[in-house]
């Protein structure tokens, strides 16, 4: 049963009926949604309903996308206060399974620390983090089969963690360097790896998000066995090529899935401004006939239960499917960029989905397959890693440092084969 | 060998190589089971089926962003758009996207794509149906930009664009589609049937990107065209019985300049033709290539015969057309200059 308009305030509902009251319509007046607070007031999140952890049922993955609308307006959860697993959503993975998804989290969390580190000391000019979000792409990635494509944003380098990629080679493009798989081409951040199913990510918001549905489609075309998973902010949804994959997966009921990483801000821009009257991101998929469902950001099982249910559709030719992750962005949108501008300072802190690293550590103490004191120890030893990961990387050069990408790669790769303009060009750049 | 027209020639191109490869797919607005509203993909998808073949939703950002996705998996999608005109959309798709792919992900993954656009004026479609956007394309690094000018061309570049492993946007003069226009409106239409390019090779053959051919043989002026305006170009040369030399560029990216070079440098004279508008149009950087390549050879300014620098309109369509009696006085100015 879909729930009211959760940005139906009181307010709004008795200004509407004063509307029609009067005799006369009162002059138009343009309505410019706005947060609920501003830096110096006082955090405030009532007007995200948090269902209790458990309580949104499981339908069977051939269910018709009618008969789920009230999953678009709920949070799919399965982690308690107390730490517990609990629901239809519980159940799928093993200790050994979460302890793995636990290091991912730290391990991205750790790295995080050092890059954003190292763009203050100059050694790369731009960095992006994913505090708060590491459950939605560690847990994501855990969902998918060899060959299966993500066509990521910027905030999905849990993918690449969770798969198994080089910390050294992310630290490498980072910095841009000698050994930068990308030859310094790229925006730091912006990583590529198809081996490990990882579009190169464009920069531009939204554009890879129909582009995932082309190459799920060409995976049905050539009769293969591939999804595709395709991400996207909130903010970015409001991007024409967010509908056009809507139309096109739905149209041709491509092998995809579609997430929406709603992390409350994009930059500055509250996430009301990209949604207007829509209750939920998630609803966007209903006017297209695409399953919708609303998950807790935060909680790892969640995110990873979601995740399988989703790609088996998919994977059963049953089409595409929409999943709204409902997290918080903790950290700044980038190095470039300081929230105390535009949102309350202790606003994470009120947050209600908690922390996603601290409440799956708290589920496996309650597990028994872990404790606090495994977890400092784990957390210094990430940290070793990662710093050696970043030492071997800084052994390559950093974007200032004399060893960086070479200035004659930059004429390579525009082509497959060198056009004589260019020959000429970089003939005249002597390199 | 037989005679066809450009849109049974660019069919043509399309079914031998949807036939030598699995991996080419069709797609478009009105492309599967119609044909295409130019009749281009006509018996396509009766032939290879409908995941081979087919129509999309109206929007030309999916049809290119679709196409990306699918090259990136390593498909060959030849798409067509309906009409240039209706191309923004995808404009950032073709740009930040097909173009870049293979740059910024240093070859991990690459764009084999071809976007097919019916471009040009002279069929009275007013600014919406007219527009010839190729500067828009050539300005973008990454992308291969083609303009054939006549059926044979239409099939060998086409043929080459498919196995090309870059993107490549193909743009056909629609006036041309059934036959060369020599720019008389006011005259009958002449048929490809009784034209020598008529002739098109059956079966598989290419036309290398990047190589111009000579249409005309001349001493006394180069003359740089393509598309439609290769005939009109041909009429005026006629017309005034001036001895030009005429350059058919079929391919705008990767440029043939050393056949434009060593003809300017014959004939010392030089005009630039082309229907789409003139300022920053491509005769602007053809214009830069030759005085800088051919300075001390050149007896006479350049001169660039183009489009007014308006929308393209619809009544008065034959006023803004570039046509034989523009070029013709182009040729006269330039010779007496």
């Amino acid at each position: 049963m879909p729930m009211p308009d959760q940005n139906l305030t009181n307010d709004t509902m008795s200004s509407r009926r004063e509307a029609i009251r009067s005799p006369e319509p009162a002059p138009l007046k343009l309505h410019v949604p706005e947060p609920a607070v501003r830096p110096g007031g006082k955090p405030d999140f009532s007007n995200i309903r948090i269902p209790r952890a458990g309580q949104v049922d499981r339908p069977n993955v051939d269910v018709d996308a009618e008969a789920i609308r009230d999953l678009a307006f709920s949070v799919i959860r399965v982690l308690n206060r107390d730490g517990e697993a609990v629901g239809p959503w519980a159940g799928a993975l093993s200790d050994g399974e979460l302890l793995e998804g636990l290091r991912h989290m730290m391990t991205l969390r750790a790295f995080d620390a050092r890059m954003q580190m190292a763009q203050r000391q100059g050694k790369t000019s731009f960095y992006m983090q994913h505090m708060g979000e590491e459950a939605v792409s560690c847990a994501f990635r855990k969902a998918l089969l060899p060959g299966d494509m993500n066509f990521p944003t910027y905030r999905q380098a849990g993918l690449l963690i969770a798969s198994g990629y080089s910390l050294v080679e992310m630290a490498c493009q980072i910095y841009s360097n000698t050994h930068d798989p990308l030859k310094g081409r790229q925006l730091p951040v912006m990583y590529s790896s198809r081996e490990h199913g990882f579009f190169s990510i464009s920069g531009n918001l939204a554009t890879q998000y129909i582009q995932a549905v082309g190459w799920a489609m060409a995976s049905a075309i050539k009769n293969d066995t591939k999804i595709a998973i395709a991400w996207i902010g909130d903010g970015a949804t409001a991007e024409s090529d967010f509908h056009a994959a809507l139309v096109f997966a739905s149209t041709y009921r491509a092998p995809v899935v579609l997430n929406i990483v709603n992390n409350q801000w994009a930059i500055s821009t509250f996430q009301g401004i990209a949604r207007g009257g829509s209750g939920t991101f998630a609803a966007r998929g209903l006017g297209f006939g695409i399953p919708a469902l609303r998950v807790d950001g935060n909680d790892y099982l969640a995110v990873h239960a979601v995740a399988k249910w989703a790609c088996e559709r998919a994977r059963h030719n049953l089409g595409p499917t929409l999943i709204e992750h409902v997290t918080y962005r903790v950290g700044a949108h980038s190095t470039s960029d300081d929230p105390a501008g535009y949102r309350p300072k202790t606003e994470s802190e009120a947050w209600p989905l908690g922390d996603p690293v601290i409440r799956l550590k708290n589920h496996l103490i309650v597990r028994g397959a872990w404790s606090e004191e495994r977890h400092k120890q784990t957390e210094a030893e990430i940290m070793d890693t990662v710093i050696a990961a970043q030492k071997e990387a800084e052994s390559h050069g950093t974007l200032h440092s004399p060893q960086h990408a070479s200035a004659r790669d930059m004429f390579e790769g525009v082509f497959a084969e060198m056009p004589p303009h260019l020959r000429r060009q970089r003939q005249e750049a002597g390199v | 060998m037989s005679r066809k027209t450009m849109i049974e020639a660019i069919r043509e191109a399309m079914d031998v190589m949807m036939s030598r490869d699995d991996d080419v797919v069709v797609f478009g607005e009105d492309v599967g089971y119609f044909g295409g509203v130019f009749r281009a993909t006509q018996g396509l998808q009766a032939k290879y089926g409908t995941s081979r073949c087919f129509d999309t939703p109206i929007s030309e950002l999916g049809i290119v962003g679709v196409a990306v996705g699918m090259a990136a998996y390593g498909l060959k999608p030849c798409v067509e758009i309906q009409f240039a005109d209706y191309m923004y959309p995808a404009y950032d798709q073709i740009v930040s996207e097909a173009a870049r792919l293979r740059y910024r992900s240093n070859g991990q993954f690459t764009c084999p794509l071809v976007v097919r656009m019916p471009t040009g004026g002279g069929i009275f479609g007013g600014q919406t149906h007219s527009q010839s956007p190729e500067a828009l394309f050539t300005h973008v690094c990454g992308i291969k930009t083609v303009v054939p000018s006549n059926p044979r061309d239409a099939k060998g570049l086409l043929i080459s664009a498919i196995e090309d492993p870059d993107p490549v946007i193909f743009l056909e003069p629609k006036r041309l589609y059934n036959g060369p226009f020599d720019g008389h409106h006011d005259r009958p239409v002449t048929p490809w049937s009784k034209h020598d390019l008529g002739e098109v090779d059956d079966g598989h053959f290419a036309i290398p990107l990047g190589s111009a051919a000579i249409r005309r043989q001349g001493k006394a002026i180069t003359i740089l065209a393509y598309g439609t305006m290769v005939h009109v170009a041909e009429t005026a040369a006629a017309e005034t019985g001036i001895d030009a030399e005429i350059i058919d560029l079929r391919t705008l990216l990767p440029l043939d300049l050393d056949t434009i070079e060593a003809s300017v440098k014959k004939t010392g004279r030089c005009v630039i033709v082309h229907e789409a508008t003139l300022t920053s149009g491509f005769g602007a950087e053809l214009c830069a290539l030759v005085q800088t390549r051919c300075f001390y050879h050149l007896e006479a300014p350049i001169v660039r015969v183009a489009g007014w620098d308006t929308p393209y309109p619809h009544a008065q369509e034959w006023d803004y057309f570039p046509g034989p009696a523009r070029i013709g006085r182009a040729l006269i100015e330039t010779l007496e200059a």
